[in-house]
C-alpha cells in the first residue's frame, strides 16, 4: 500500500462529466447571447410574463388571506415564478405534472383555477379535484415522495408506447432524499420519458444549500443515474423554458430522462407559518431582489418596446380582478357535509364503516 | 384438480391476472429472470416479457412509489417486497400516498395497486426475515390488508386483490408457502375481500386466526375435538377492513373466544378484535376473551423462534382454560 492516489499513478480515467449553466438574460434584462427561436414569438413571451404576474398577484393575496384567518398555511413562490411557468409552458396537456407544494404557477398555467388552489390551502380536498388536466398529480407535501410516482407514470407511458412525458418538480432539499435518487436511478435504467426539475431556491426552510449537499451542483446528480443534468438560471424564464423544451422534446422522442436544476432564490418565507428572519439576514434577501424574474422579463420586453406602462397597469388591474373574483368564489364555497369524508375512502365504502358514517351524521344532528 | 402449494397458487393467480388483463404489471427485486426468491413469479417474465415483469433496482421505496404512479395511470401494478422486514421503506408511500390518493383528489386519481410480501416467522430465516407487523398496515385508512391461509384462498384472494380498485397489501405466510397443499382450479374466480371464512363450525368456542397460524389453530381444534370441545375456527383473511359480523355472530353462538396471532401481543390485531367483542358482544360472553400471541419481544433468531410462535399446545391450553372458566 503506498500513499499516492490513483491519479498519480497513471491509471486510466474511466469517466468524465461536465455540467453547463444556461442563461440568456442578465438580471437587468439585457440579452447575454442569441435567444432561442421561441423568443421571437412575442405572444409567447407576453404569456410567460402574464403567467408570472398572475402568480405573484395571487400569492400576495393568498398570504393576506392567511394573515386574516381566511386561508390555512400557504407556500408562496415569490421569486421563483419563472421556474414553474417556464417548465409548464413547454409541456403538452397530455403530459403529466407532478408538482411539489410550491408550484402554483405550473398548475395555473395548466388550467387549474385560482379558487381551486385556494380551496385546497383553505382546507378542502375538493381543491385537488381540479380543472387542470385530470391526469395531473395534486401538490405533494411529503418532500420528494412524488419522484417515484413520476417514474411510475413515465413507465406507464413507455409500456404503452404513448408519446407523453412525466414532469416532476421538487426542491433542493428533496435531492437529499432517497426517494429522488431511487426515481432518478430507475428512470436512467429504463430511459424513461421523465424530466426532473430541481427548483434550487437555496433554502429548505432554514437549512441552506451548503448544509444540504457538498455537491457543486444539483444537476450533476443526474450523471450518476446515467443521464444528463443541466443548470439554468431559474430567474430567467427564457432559459428555463428553453431547457425544459429541449428536455421534454428529447424525452418524448425516446431520448430518456433529464434533470434541470433551476437556480433561483426563495424571496419569501418558507410558508406563512415560517419567519425567515430567524435564519437569514434581510440584506441577503434584499440583494436577491435584483435578480427578480418578473422584473427581468419586463425589462427585456420594455427594451424591445413590447411592453409599456399602460400595458403593465392594465395587466396588474386584470390580475387583481381575476384574483378578487376567485377569492369571492372560494369564500362563498360552503364546506362539504361531514359524512362526505367517507365518500372517497374506497371505491365503495366497505359495509363495516357504514355505522361510523351514520354515527358522524347523528353527532352532527344532535 | 391439481394439488398446489400456496406459493404455486400465488404464481397461478399472478399468471392468470396477467393473461386476463394487459394492464397488470409485476415489479420487484429478482421477480423476473430469477422468478422471485420464493419462486412466486417463476416463469412469468418468460411468458409476459421483461416490460411486464420488471426486475427493479434494489429499492423498496421505489417499488411502492412506482406502483402509485403506474396505478394513477390506470395500470394494475403488483409489487413484490422480498420480505416483510424490508417493507418499512414503503410505509411512507403506503400511508401518505397509496391509501389516500383517491380521497385527496376526491376520486380524480385512484390507486389500484397490490403490494405482495412474504411474512411471518418459522422458516429458520436470517434476522429481519420473520416479521409479522400486519397491524401497522391494518391501522391505515384507505388500505386493504389481506392474508391467505391456504392455496385455494391464496389464488382467489390474490385475484380479488389485483382486481380491486383500491390499494391492497397482500401478506403471504412464508411458513406455509410449501407446508400446505390444496386443490386449486384455475378458473379465474376471485374470492370476496373484506369477508372472514368459517373453516370449521363448532358450538363451544370461537377461534380466530389468519395466515400461517391457522395451521396450528386447526390442529388445536382437531385435538380438542377428541376431548369433547367443539371449536369453531374463523380465518379472518382480510384484516382491513375486517368482517365484524362473522366474528360477532360466532361469539354470540359460542360465548367464548380465543384469538391467535404470531405478531407481538400489545396493540396486535387481536386487541382490536377483543375490543370489538367487548363493545358489541360482551353480554354473550361466558368467559374472558383469550389471546395466544407472539410475545412482546423482538422475533428471536431461528434457535428460539419456535418458542416465540404460538404452538398447538399453547392454543389448546388457552381454549381449555376458556371453556372451563366459571
Amino acid at each position: 500500500m503506498n500513499d499516492t492516489s490513483a491519479s498519480d499513478q497513471d491509471f486510466p480515467v474511466v469517466a468524465r462529466f461536465e455540467v453547463h449553466r444556461r442563461a440568456y438574460l442578465a438580471p437587468d434584462g439585457s440579452p447575454l447571447r442569441a435567444l432561442p427561436s421561441f423568443a421571437s414569438d412575442k405572444n409567447l413571451l407576453l404569456e410567460l410574463y402574464r403567467g408570472m404576474v398572475l402568480t405573484r398577484t395571487f400569492d400576495l393575496k393568498a398570504v393576506s388571506l392567511q394573515r386574516t384567518g381566511r386561508l390555512g398555511t400557504y407556500a408562496v413562490s415569490l421569486g421563483q415564478e419563472a421556474v414553474s411557468v417556464g417548465v409548464a409552458s413547454a409541456m403538452r396537456q397530455e403530459d403529466v405534472l407532478l408538482p411539489s407544494y410550491r408550484d402554483n404557477a405550473a398548475l395555473l398555467w395548466r388550467g387549474v383555477k385560482l379558487e381551486e388552489i385556494l380551496l385546497y390551502w383553505g382546507g378542502d380536498e375538493r381543491g385537488n379535484r381540479f380543472s387542470g388536466p385530470p391526469h395531473d398529480f395534486p401538490f405533494c407535501v411529503p418532500v420528494g415522495s412524488q419522484a417515484p410516482h413520476a417514474a411510475g407514470v413515465a413507465y406507464a407511458f413507455r409500456l404503452r408506447k404513448q408519446p407523453r412525458v412525466s414532469v416532476c418538480f421538487f426542491g433542493d432539499g428533496a435531492t437529499s432524499k432517497g426517494d429522488v435518487w431511487e426515481a432518478m436511478n430507475f428512470a436512467g435504467v429504463w430511459k424513461l420519458p421523465l424530466v426532473f426539475v430541481a427548483n434550487n431556491n437555496q433554502w429548505a426552510i432554514s437549512v441552506p444549500l451548503k448544509l444540504q449537499t457538498a455537491s457543486a451542483t444539483l444537476a450533476q446528480k443526474a450523471i450518476a443515474a446515467g443521464f444528463s443534468g443541466e443548470q439554468v438560471d431559474g430567474n430567467d424564464v427564457i432559459a428555463v423554458r428553453a431547457a425544459a423544451e429541449e428536455a421534454i422534446v428529447a424525452a418524448r422522442a425516446g431520448g430518456g430522462p433529464r434533470l434541470i436544476e433551476a437556480v433561483t432564490y426563495r424571496l419569501g418565507d418558507h410558508t406563512t407559518a415560517d419567519d425567515a428572519g430567524r435564519y437569514r439576514p434581510p440584506e441577503e434577501v434584499q440583494a436577491r431582489w435584483k435578480e427578480d424574474p418578473v422584473a427581468r422579463l419586463r425589462s427585456y420586453l420594455v427594451a424591445r418596446k413590447l411592453w409599456g406602462k399602460a400595458e403593465e397597469e392594465r395587466l396588474v388591474a386584470e390580475c387583481q380582478e381575476r384574483v378578487e373574483a376567485a377569492v369571492e368564489r372560494y369564500l362563498a364555497t360552503p364546506a362539504r357535509a361531514p359524512q362526505t369524508m367517507f365518500d372517497h375512502l374506497y371505491a365503495e365504502l366497505p359495509e363495516v364503516y357504514a355505522g361510523q358514517r351514520a354515527e358522524l351524521g347523528q353527532a352532527r344532528d344532535a | 384438480m391439481p394439488e398446489l402449494t400456496l406459493v404455486e397458487a400465488v404464481n397461478l393467480a399472478l399468471a392468470r391476472a396477467m393473461a386476463d388483463d394487459e394492464d397488470v404489471v409485476m415489479l420487484g427485486e429478482d421477480v423476473g429472470v430469477n422468478g422471485g426468491v420464493f419462486r412466486a413469479t417463476a416463469g412469468l417474465q418468460q411468458r409476459f416479457g421483461p416490460e411486464r415483469v420488471v426486475d427493479t433496482p434494489l429499492a423498496e421505496l421505489l417499488i411502492s412509489g412506482l406502483c402509485v404512479g403506474m396505478a394513477a395511470q390506470g395500470l394494475k401494478p403488483v409489487g413484490e417486497i422480498q420480505f416483510m422486514g424490508f417493507l418499512y421503506p414503503c410505509i411512507d408511500q403506503l400511508v401518505n400516498h397509496a391509501s389516500r390518493l383517491r380521497n385527496r383528489t376526491q376520486g380524480r386519481l385512484t390507486c389500484p395497486m397490490v403490494l405482495r410480501t412474504p411474512y411471518g416467522a418459522g422458516i429458520r430465516a436470517p434476522e429481519h426475515h420473520s416479521e409479522s407487523t400486519e397491524v401497522m398496515l391494518a391501522h391505515v385508512p384507505g388500505l386493504r390488508v389481506v392474508v391467505p391461509s391456504s392455496p385455494e384462498r391464496a389464488y382467489g384472494l390474490l385475484l380479488a386483490a389485483i382486481r380491486d380498485p383500491d390499494p391492497v397489501v397482500f401478506l403471504e405466510p412464508t411458513r406455509i408457502y410449501r407446508a400446505v397443499k390444496g386443490e386449486v382450479e384455475d378458473d379465474g374466480e376471485a374470492l370476496p375481500l373484506d369477508v372472514a371464512f368459517v373453516l370449521r363450525e363448532g358450538r363451544d368456542v370461537t377461534l380466530i386466526a389468519w395466515g400461517a397460524m391457522l395451521k396450528e389453530t386447526l390442529a388445536a381444534a382437531d385435538a380438542l375435538a377428541d376431548e369433547g370441545i367443539d371449536a369453531e375456527v374463523i380465518d379472518l383473511a382480510t384484516l382491513k377492513p375486517y368482517d365484524e359480523e362473522t366474528i360477532l355472530a360466532s361469539v354470540t353462538k359460542t360465548g367464548r373466544c380465543v384469538i391467535v396471532h404470531e405478531a407481538a401481543r400489545t396493540a396486535g390485531f387481536g386487541a382490536e378484535i377483543a375490543a370489538l367483542i367487548a363493545e358489541r358482544g360482551l353480554l354473550s360472553l361466558l368467559a374472558p376473551i383469550a389471546r395466544v400471541t407472539g410475545y412482546d419481544t423482538i422475533v428471536p433468531l431461528p434457535r428460539l423462534e419456535q418458542h416465540y410462535l404460538p404452538s398447538v399446545d399453547r392454543i389448546a391450553a388457552a381454549v381449555r382454560k376458556t371453556v372451563r372458566f366459571g
